[in-house]
């Protein structure tokens, strides 16, 4: 992230952040915070949202609106935000955890309504927060603290799941490849809808450590050669879909009038 | 004197919300509770109001306070099963200090129960319903008008003391049907705001204990956490904070208790008996008092049952010499925990309890109290 961009949207009295060194989220916000500069959006109508787990503190670092809500519902709280203020810009800062387990009905259903605001999954694999708990992105066979022997259930691939949830934009995008997550997280922004980046971001303490990859480069490494721009069989990386459909507030304030007799 | 309108219960709840300026509802189907979520989705935008219906009960909790926090009033409404799921984001509001308005039309219970039957099961979930240490108010109204009026000052504590209010309602009261005269004069209430946008201290109280409140959008860049937090509305792991931030949370609600606390006595004059009772078994209750005719029987209703109107009861018990109480409740006995607090042993007080499902009705209350 360019420097000065940290005193232009970090509450710099609130750093240093809590994440560990070697976490991949202090890139995936600078990358976010990098597409926030190079928008046109009002920074005063900008608002922040984010639910609970290790990511979702970055909505405490950034100088805007900000709310630090309840486990999985951040998209519920930016619903509820959007639609009483349209003119609001609302970015969700969310987890694998958060937005797809405990979350995954407000995913879903913010995806079926195709509501314009902006969600940034941070997919570690892992409850890091917690303690390294397998995930609902966690690989099969990867060891966590509730699968030490390996994790026996499948992983949900979230722009599929996005995607066929009906969200107008979804992109997928790593903390290694930073130039292309700053593209897609501004793709984001420009659609009027539903939009969703998952950005895979290494956590090496609660995840590498137990995988054979505690180093944080070997993470970035991994990030590196286990992704693709093709497809050629590794994890796809871009833009998977990118389509204009109705969207949710635009549509219902066309009902609105200021006909209601005043002494109801 | 206004106009007098033919409602049903929920209707009164919604058109006294829109009356106090509610222009925000998320809500999820439930019985006994769901021609509130019908109606203000068919009203709401006639008054540039928004409606949504959410995915579940735990999200349309949370996008009350999503709105709240964009400066709409906001409310929701429920019953038991769903106001289980709401408590979540309930604490949340609370901890957060975001006014909003939660209805629970309560129904027969546990679990899913008796759907579309009368109960009182929910006097403590509404008070404890939550987790952790909270303050909390409560309004349950008894008829009709009282909904619409009650409803009115439900959003006129959210947004002076900024706090969820919970509006008890009861399937009865409810689907019931009777005339309220709308008045044409109101008090209606709203949220203190930022006298201005610099160093904005989003948690910084006013002597009454209650910080004025922003909202998002305009400027202030302010953030808002469940975590404990000062008044930057950052969150803080000092214990000194968390202590100050707790006693806070309680001392603006104790501060003007004697302006929350709600309650009616009914031909108290000479009793030495007294009958409790809130909700639809309160107004059964004022046709026992008529029916008996007998000045030594009396009558107290706490609209507030939450905080209880305790100070007021303990000086009837004492001015009167009140020998017996009766708490008479559709549930094994929930409000009488709290009478029996107050009481603390100066009298002697008994439970008359219905579970069935069914409303009680003014012979059986009788029969209890010849039986003595
Ligand atoms: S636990 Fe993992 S995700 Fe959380 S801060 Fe540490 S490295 Fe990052």
């Amino acid at each position: 992230m360019r420097i000065e961009l940290l005193n232009k949207y970090f509450k710099m009295d609130q750093l240093p952040h809590i994440w560990c060194p070697g976490c991949g989220n202090g890139i995936a916000l600078g990358a976010a915070v990098e597409a926030i500069d190079n928008s046109t959006m009002d920074k005063d109508k900008i608002c922040i949202v984010s639910g609970i787990g290790c990511s979702s503190r970055a909505s405490g670092y950034l100088n805007f609106d900000s709310l630090h809500t309840t486990h999985g519902r951040a998209i519920a709280f930016a619903t509820g935000i959007k639609l009483a203020n349209p003119e609001l810009n609302v970015i969700v800062i969310t987890g694998d955890g958060d937005c797809t387990a405990i979350g995954g009905n407000h995913l879903i259903h913010g995806c079926r309504r195709n509501i314009d605001i902006n969600v940034l999954v941070f997919n570690n694999n892992i409850y890091g927060m917690t303690g390294g708990q397998y995930s609902p992105t966690t690989p099969r066979n990867a060891r966590t603290s509730t699968s030490r022997q390996g994790t026996v259930e499948r992983q949900f691939d979230i722009c599929k799941l996005s995607e066929n949830a009906g969200a107008t934009y979804v992109a997928r995008g790593t903390v290694f490849h930073y130039k292309h997550l700053i593209g897609l997280i501004e793709g984001a922004f420009k659609n009027k809808g539903f939009s969703i980046v998952e950005i895979l971001t290494p956590c090496p303490i609660q995840f590498g450590r137990r995988n054979k990859t505690p180093e944080p480069a070997d993470m970035m490494r991994l990030l590196k050669n286990s992704t693709s721009f093709s497809d050629d069989g590794k994890t796809k990386i871009g833009v998977f879909r990118d389509e204009k459909e109705p969207e949710f507030v635009s549509e219902y304030i066309k009902l609105l009038s200021n006909e209601g007799d005043i002494s109801v | 004197m206004g106009e007098a309108l033919l409602m049903q219960g929920n209707e009164a709840c919604v058109r006294g919300a829109i009356r106090a300026g509610m222009r925000f509802f998320a809500g999820y189907p439930i019985t006994p509770s769901t021609e509130i979520a019908e109606l203000a989705s068919l009203m709401l935008p006639k008054y540039n109001g928004k409606f949504i219906q959410m995915e579940d009960e735990i999200s349309s909790m949370a996008a009350v306070i999503g709105a709240s926090l964009c400066g709409l009033k906001a409310m929701t409404a429920t019953s038991g099963p769903g106001f289980s799921l709401k408590q979540e984001n309930i604490g949340y509001a609370s901890m957060t200090e975001i006014p909003c308005v939660v209805v629970d039309v309560m129904r027969g219970g546990p679990s899913t129960g008796l759907p579309t039957c009368v109960s009182q099961g929910d006097v403590m979930q509404s008070r404890w319903g939550t987790h952790g240490d909270h303050p909390v108010i409560v309004i349950a109204p008894s008829t009709v008008k009282d909904i619409y009026y009650m409803t009115i000052k439900a959003f006129n504590y959210s947004e002076r003391y900024r706090i969820p209010v919970i509006l008890l309602l009861d399937e009865v009261n409810a689907h019931m049907r009777e005339s309220v005269v709308i008045e044409n004069d109101v008090e209606i209430w709203d949220r203190k705001r930022p006298l201005t946008r610099e160093n904005h201290k989003p948690y910084a109280a006013d002597e009454d204990g209650v910080p004025p409140m922003g909202e998002f959008g305009k400027g202030y860049r302010f953030h808002v956490t469940g975590l404990v937090h000062d008044e930057t509305g950052h969150p803080t792991n000092s214990s000194e904070e968390a202590e100050k931030l707790i006693r806070r949370l309680h001392y603006k609600l104790e501060k003007s208790r004697d302006d929350i606390v709600i309650y009616e006595k009914f031909k108290t004059e000479r009793c030495r008996t007294l009958i409790i009772a809130f909700g639809s078994v309160a107004r059964v209750c004022k046709d026992v008092i008529c029916q008996i005719n007998d000045d030594s029987i009396g009558l107290f209703i706490p609209y507030t049952i939450w905080p209880f109107p305790d100070k007021e009861l303990l000086s009837l018990i004492q001015k009167n010499r009140i020998e017996r109480i009766y708490v008479p409740e559709l549930n094994t006995g929930q409000m009488i925990l709290e009478v029996q607090r107050i009481v603390f042993g100066r009298c002697e007080v008994l439970g008359i309890n219905k579970y069935s499902g069914e409303l009680i009705t003014p012979t059986e209350i009788i029969k209890c109290l010849r039986r003595g």
